[in-house]
């Protein structure tokens, strides 16, 4: 077969778009603050799954620590354990845990904070998103933990086992449960849109007393579907964006699950968050994964996708990402970012 | 030939009468016990003494199964235990409880080892997370290599007996038992159980090189259960399935086996100008005491692998040894042994002035 010479042409173009593409985005300089959090003796963070602030500035972080703790049943095997709430000052001091021992504290995911300072937390062990009030009584829960787990199977199920688990995996099943859910966002409304998740493949919306309105989405990698969705932001204008993780992109909806557009040249978004303000902005993070030191770059966007700038690449040490799982941008130059694999939560100032 | 010769010469440097023994001994012994045994034999015994109830325990506080032993700078002792959690505890030079590190720690399911590194900081190696945890001298998390398995993919099924262990990635362990690092900061890891490798991390934890798979070839490895540096970078690992030691040098290229002093269960390298390397060939764990009869002595060897004498043997009595499983030689003829089945450190006092007539 003959070479087409503009066919190598084509795609050496191409290759050199996206390359220039790639580098021409501008670094932003910035600095992490060394030994932020500051844990009493004898206390520890584990893996920094979530990180939010709130309105007084105090730290919100959702750790995985301690051990998930199988214990024999008559019959069945029950589980508890693995996930601690922890709120520190401003300053990085530590203020108090919530919820210790909580029932629907199994694998920490993520946790958000609602213009009315309310804490949310989402659990993806316990297939539930938890809201505490400010002072951290629980308001309001959304989905159910399962009973029980089924030894020596891998996925839940069975009678009075999985009860509390929604939808087949990856069928983007509607309903009012969860499976594996990833993360929460609110519209100026109230209305709360979950990201569901690992196990279900859609994004569910629900009115601000909890009652479910509706869902969208399926597995695949169509518009409208998803790939492991694992993080969701919402605009003041009520748009939705959802980090669709696998598929390498950030969808964006309209308030009621209309696809609007995609971005797909800022990798993987592990965390996505939306600054407050009159000018909001995009940050999503292309997180290493555990497994690697590859990527790790947060970007900042505008909502209309244009990349403003990046910052950091993966690593341990400070300013460097250890797989980056949650992202805090209530104020656009004054990040936290919550890493799983470096057990720790950074604040990262930007010089932009 | 050979045997005339050693023989001569063990009994010129003073110890002809426990080397006849273990002549007229070898005839009796099990096919069990003949292949566990140290190739090496007819080597001088080093007289030691054992420090009585050394670590002294708060009440209600209680050691498991002593995994780990290392001391730092100032002398102080940090034991890291399988305990009903595992735990890690610190102890001043006197064996006076000082405190707990990492209690509830999210990495501490499973105890392997813990080694304290040139600046005092203390690295712990867990076998159930699959992590090394790196302190520092405060007690604070300062860097993690490896990543525990998410609890929320559910329970793991215990692979088969002797079903290959999938491919090894940089950043993740299966079993790991041990850690050293070189003067420049590399840090060397042996993993473990499960792979079978060493692996090499610059000083700021991003993967280098790894070397190793499971075989019993020259640089292949079957359980590498230890690992130790000398001041030249080189790299040794007690390949203890495959009953050797083996040496690479910095870049983990393979340089020479030493395959005469049992099952290198725990291997330490002394510091100082003149280094010594001392491996443990631990008797079993099982508690098998056939092959406990030949097996749990420690051996002290120059690092070109020149036995320079051995003391100790298995038993559960003070200055006997219950599955010795890490070894610290910070002070050369001052150790400290954690034991498996003993659950229990030992501080050891080596005098081999008195057998060898004060001779180096």
């Amino acid at each position: 077969m003959k070479r087409n010479p503009f066919l190598i042409t084509t795609v050496g173009l191409f290759a050199a778009v996206l390359l220039a593409a790639q580098s021409s985005v501008p670094e932003i300089a910035y600095d992490s603050t060394p030994n932020l959090l500051k844990l009493p003796e004898h206390l520890y963070l584990g893996e920094a799954a979530g990180v939010a602030t709130n309105s007084k500035g105090n730290i919100f972080v959702y750790t995985r620590t301690g051990s998930t703790l199988a214990s024999e049943g008559g019959s069945r095997t029950f589980t508890r354990g693995g996930a601690r709430l922890f709120e520190f000052a401003p300053n990085g001091n530590y203020m108090r845990e919530i919820g210790q021992g909580l029932y629907g504290f199994l694998f920490a995911h993520v946790v958000r904070i609602d213009p009315q300072d309310n804490i949310w937390v989402v659990d993806e062990g316990a297939n539930m998103v938890i809201k505490f009030d400010p002072e951290g009584r629980v308001l309001m829960t959304l989905g159910r933990k399962p009973e029980s787990v089924n030894v020596p199977a891998r996925e839940g199920g069975g009678e009075g086992g999985g009860g509390g688990r929604g939808g087949a995996p990856g069928a983007g099943a509607p309903g009012d449960n969860f499976n594996r859910p990833t993360d929460v966002a609110w519209d100026a409304a109230g209305n709360i849109f979950v990201s569901d998740g690992y196990g279900n493949s859609r994004v569910a919306k629900f009115d601000k007393n909890g009652r479910f309105l509706k869902s969208w989405g399926s597995k695949g990698n169509g518009p409208g579907q998803f790939d492991l969705l694992h993080t969701i932001a919402v605009d003041a204008q009520g748009n939705v964006y959802v980090g669709d993780r696998n598929n390498k992109r950030i969808q964006v909806f309209d308030n009621n699950g209309t696809f609007k557009t995609q971005y797909t040249n800022v990798g993987a978004p592990y965390g996505i968050c939306i600054s407050s303000g009159a000018h909001q902005y995009l940050y999503t993070s292309n997180s290493n994964p555990s497994t690697s030191m590859e990527n790790g770059e947060i970007y900042k966007m505008e909502l209309d996708g244009k990349v403003l700038g990046k910052f950091g690449k993966a690593g341990k040490m400070l300013k460097e990402f250890g797989t980056v799982h949650e992202i805090d941008c209530r104020n656009p130059n004054e990040v936290f970012v919550g890493e799983l694999t470096n057990w720790r939560v950074q604040k990262i100032t930007l010089h932009p | 030939m050979k045997r005339p010769f050693s023989f001569l010469w063990c009994c010129l440097a003073g110890v002809c009468v426990s080397g006849a023994i273990a002549l007229a001994q070898s005839a009796d012994l099990t096919p069990a016990q003949l292949n566990a045994r140290a190739k090496a034999q007819n080597v001088p015994e080093i007289p030691f003494d054992s420090a009585p109830n050394f670590l002294k325990m708060p009440p209600n506080l209680y050691l498991g199964e002593g995994i780990g032993v290392a001391t730092n700078s100032k002398g102080h002792i940090f034991v890291y235990t399988r305990s009903q959690q595992t735990r890690l505890f610190e102890f001043d030079q006197k064996g006076t409880f000082v405190r707990e590190i990492g209690d509830g720690l999210y990495g501490f399911l499973f105890a392997h080892a813990v080694r304290v590194d040139p600046q005092d900081n203390i690295w712990a190696v867990d076998e159930g997370s699959n992590m090394v945890i790196k302190f520092n001298p405060a007690g604070r998390v300062e860097m993690l290599l490896g990543r525990r398995p998410e609890a929320v993919e559910g329970l793991l099924a215990t692979p088969a007996p002797n079903a290959p262990a999938p491919p090894a990635q940089p950043y993740l362990f299966n079993r790991p038992t041990d850690v050293a690092w070189d003067a420049a900061g590399n840090i060397f890891v042996s993993d473990g159980y499960g792979n079978s490798r060493v692996v090499k991390y610059d000083k700021n934890g991003r993967f280098i090189t790894s070397a190793g798979t499971k075989g019993s070839a020259p640089g292949q490895l079957n359980l590498p259960h230890s690992i130790a540096t000398d001041a030249k970078g080189n790299v040794y690992v007690g390949d203890r399935s495959n009953r050797r030691i083996q040496v690479f040098d910095n870049d983990l290229t393979f340089k020479a086996i030493y395959d005469n002093v049992g099952a290198p269960w725990a291997l330490c390298i002394t510091p100082g100008p003149h280094q010594y390397l001392y491996s443990s060939n631990s008797n079993p764990d099982n508690n098998n005491s056939e092959i406990a009869a030949v097996t749990g002595e420690i051996y002290k060897m120059e690092l070109d692998g020149t036995i320079v004498g051995k003391f100790g043997q298995a038993g559960k009595q003070l200055g006997r040894f219950s599955t010795v499983h890490e070894i610290d030689c910070r002070n050369e003829n001052e150790l400290l042994v954690s034991e498996i089945t003993a659950w229990r450190v030992q501080k050891l006092t080596l005098r081999p002035q008195a057998k060898n007539g004060g001779s180096k």
